[in-house]
């Protein structure tokens, strides 16, 4: 039969709401033979010497040092996104496995989503959808408003593919950009945005209106922002978080909310995802809190499969791996 | 931050007094000519080239009167739930005289000729035809906002009564909303939000969809000046921008945002993945988008509307979001406003209301009025008037 020639690729499950989409079926499995987690438990013996890749699709299947002792043959770990704080970099390496992410895929849609956040959260959009709808509404006050962003002070924390992009966005509003990032960028690409690099990260939030974080999680991005930086910004800053939910220190953040040291915050992000249902960032009313849904467009998603099966192939081929992450 | 907007406008005013030389070294702002405000009933005039600073400098020259006696002006009330703002009141103070409409009609033999001008705040108070007969030294009513629907214009000119609005003021804050409904939309925004802190959520599904924004085909339907600042703002998102309007608008500013004109709505209505409606309610813009504008929008399409509730067939919208003939709709307007809490619009989970917030910052609010006063003080002093609206 043609798909036992085909290689055998791990995945954690198939359909509903965590899996592989169904249709992206048809192009995976012109090129490979998907064993779901389920049937790879079932068959270990059998199949644990077929497995050449795992397809690491929105962070599951986990990959622990038991999964890669049982693997012998495993050559390739390919992760949907551009965060890989999910992956042992450095355990993969020691099992001569390489790695794969799809950076560059994510950054419009997430650039977008970042504008979808700030624009929202400045004025009002959920709440006043809200009221638009409620029974009680009887009328619509006139002392009711929000803040505007043309002509707003931006700053960028973490000024990569997503920060960039964001920059370009919020140019067009007229926003004031400033920016930090490890490493200032040349300076055609800031005149091209307007942005003004902030060596100390101090000096980007006493001045903005709107912090967006856009640095991948690290040890030293985690807890980036913490009580100090929240007391830096201005009582009238709203903070946006499409980076993860554990480079900001949540208590921190509730407590920043809730004494108005800042006005508002907007997160696609969390730690964990989803929180626990009784966590008070869920009640707070000057708070917008999305799914992950960054880069959850049927037309990336699409694009990240396509680039993922490459990599996956590459890789099984001995070629070059397109977007591969180093440990 | 902005600052630099709004306090341009209040530091001008007062300043021009005895600076005569300068009156007109300031030059008037452009009045938005380009074809969405063309329509027949409504014609703006371009009167004066702007020069001055991007940020529509408005200045007129003001002359205190010679009594001491600041002119008088009509408002509904101040504060409460439709009166002007106390903000805003207070910044009138600086050049007129109040009169609210309890204390004008507690005492109407007093105070009908004194009262030049009515500054008309979210559509209130209503000007008819008794309060026009009634206010016999009446110049000018100011409008806050640029809409002006709800003012009957034919009427108000018989009384040789001249209207103003504020479109400057609006523009910014309005491609502001209209760009974030699209992004709402696109993005499923609200849903998300109701997913995220909703107590039955024990994972967030990876299947759960949006629609991309970044290089999708945006079609503006009425290229104003509001129009325009949303085919800017679009433009950076690396959108396709199609645009119909009455006229066309010239190479250049075609090409700075990267706009196509579609001389047929109908192309315009095929071939964009968000058509978002731009113009003024006017009686050729009513019912503008039907059921067979719907029926050509693509089914994976979104409708935005920051214009005015009637621009859409109401019904026939309904009958296309529950069909799925269009994906989905954002509407900042709707008619009437508040919508009757039983229509079916607020039940659709593909719908995403706003209660009319396209100048709802602290900034408009304030420029807008800032604005009207310009024009108040323009219409009183017998200067050229900054943003006159004329009937058909």
């Amino acid at each position: 039969m043609e798909s036992q020639e085909l290689p055998y690729v791990l995945v954690d499950s198939i359909g509903g709401r965590l899996g592989v989409y169904e249709d992206h079926l048809g192009f995976l499995k012109k090129r490979f033979h998907l064993i779901t987690m389920k049937e790879y438990l079932e068959n270990k013996t059998f199949l644990s010497k077929k497995i050449r890749a795992i397809y690491v699709w929105y962070h599951k299947p986990a990959i622990n040092e038991e999964l890669l002792q049982s693997l012998p043959n495993l050559k390739v770990v390919a992760s949907a996104g551009v965060g890989i704080d999910h992956l042992d970099l450095k355990l993969l390496s020691s099992y001569g496995v390489k790695v794969s992410n799809t950076p560059f895929i994510v950054s419009t849609d997430t650039a977008d989503m970042a504008m979808a956040l700030l624009l929202a959260s400045s004025r009002r959009l959920v709440e006043g959808h809200e009221m638009a709808v409620s029974p009680d509404t009887e009328y619509f006050p006139v002392d009711w408003l929000g803040a505007e962003v043309s002509g707003a002070t931006l700053g960028i924390l973490g000024m990569g593919k997503i920060g960039y992009k964001v920059a370009e966005r919020a140019k067009a509003f007229e926003m004031k950009i400033l920016y930090h990032n490890r490493n200032q960028r040349k300076k055609e690409e800031e005149s091209a945005v307007g942005a003004v690099y902030c060596k100390k990260i101090d000096d980007l939030l006493q001045q903005s209106d709107f912090v967006i974080l856009a640095v991948n999680l690290t040890p030293q991005t985690h807890k980036l922002i913490g009580k100090r930086e929240l007391e830096l910004m201005k009582p009238t800053a709203t903070l946006i978080n499409i980076s993860r939910g554990l480079i900001v220190d949540q208590d921190a953040l509730v407590e920043a909310l809730q004494n108005k040291v800042i006005k508002a915050a907007a997160l696609d992000v969390a730690y964990p995802e989803p929180l626990p249902r009784d966590h008070p960032l869920l009640k707070l009313k000057n708070v917008i809190i999305t799914p992950h849904i960054g880069s959850a467009t049927k037309k990336t998603r699409w694009a990240m499969m396509e680039e993922m099966a490459e990599s996956i192939q590459a890789g099984l081929e001995g070629l070059p791996i397109p977007r591969e992450v180093l440990p | 931050m902005f600052r630099s907007k709004a306090s341009s406008l209040s530091k001008l005013i007062p300043s021009m007094f005895g600076q005569s030389h300068l009156a007109y070294k300031f030059i008037h702002p452009v009045i938005a000519s380009h074809g969405h405000r063309c329509h027949r009933s409504v014609i703006y005039k371009q009167r004066y080239r702007t020069l001055q600073l991007r940020r529509r400098t408005i200045s007129t020259r003001t002359k205190v009167m010679s009594e001491g006696e600041l002119p008088a002006v009509l408002i509904l009330d101040i504060g409460g739930t439709h009166g002007v703002l106390e903000d805003l009141a207070e910044l009138l103070k600086k050049h007129f005289h109040l009169i609210t409409m309890k204390e004008f009609l507690g005492n109407k033999e007093e105070m009908r000729k004194k009262i030049q001008s009515v500054f008309v705040f979210e559509c209130r108070p209503t000007i008819d035809r008794e309060l026009l007969e009634s206010l016999p030294n009446l110049k000018i009513i100011a409008n806050s906002g640029v809409g002006v629907d709800h003012l009957d214009l034919k009427m108000i000119s018989s009384f040789g009564v001249k209207v103003t609005n504020t479109p400057h003021a609006v523009a910014d804050p309005t491609a502001d909303i209209g760009m974030a409904l699209m992004l709402a939309s696109a993005r499923r925004l609200v849903e998300g939000c109701h997913i995220a802190v909703s107590p039955d959520t024990k994972h967030f599904a990876v299947d759960w969809l949006g629609v991309e924004v970044t290089r999708a085909t945006l079609g503006i339907i009425g290229m104003g000046s509001i129009g325009y600042k949303v085919a800017q703002r679009a433009r950076a998102f690396n959108m396709r921008i199609l645009y119909h309007n009455r006229n066309r608008r010239r190479k250049e500013e075609e090409e700075a945002v990267g706009a196509h004109y579609c001389a047929k709505m109908e192309d315009l209505l095929q071939q964009s993945d968000f058509v978002m409606l731009v113009v003024n309610l006017t009686p050729e813009t009513h019912k503008l988008i039907g059921k067979k504008e719907l029926g050509l929008m693509k089914p994976t399409a979104t409708l935005i509307n920051i214009s005015r509730g009637a621009v859409i067939d109401q019904d026939a919208l309904v009958e296309a979001l529950q069909n799925k003939v269009i994906r989905a709709a954002a509407l900042d307007v709707t008619y009437p406003e508040p919508l009757p809490r039983d229509h079916p619009l607020l039940n659709l989970n593909n719908v995403i209301i706003t209660p009319h917030i396209g100048t709802a910052t602290v900034q408009a609010i304030r420029m807008m009025a800032e604005e009207a006063i310009a024009n108040m003080l323009a219409v009183l002093n017998g200067q050229p008037i900054p943003s006159e609206v004329f009937p058909k």
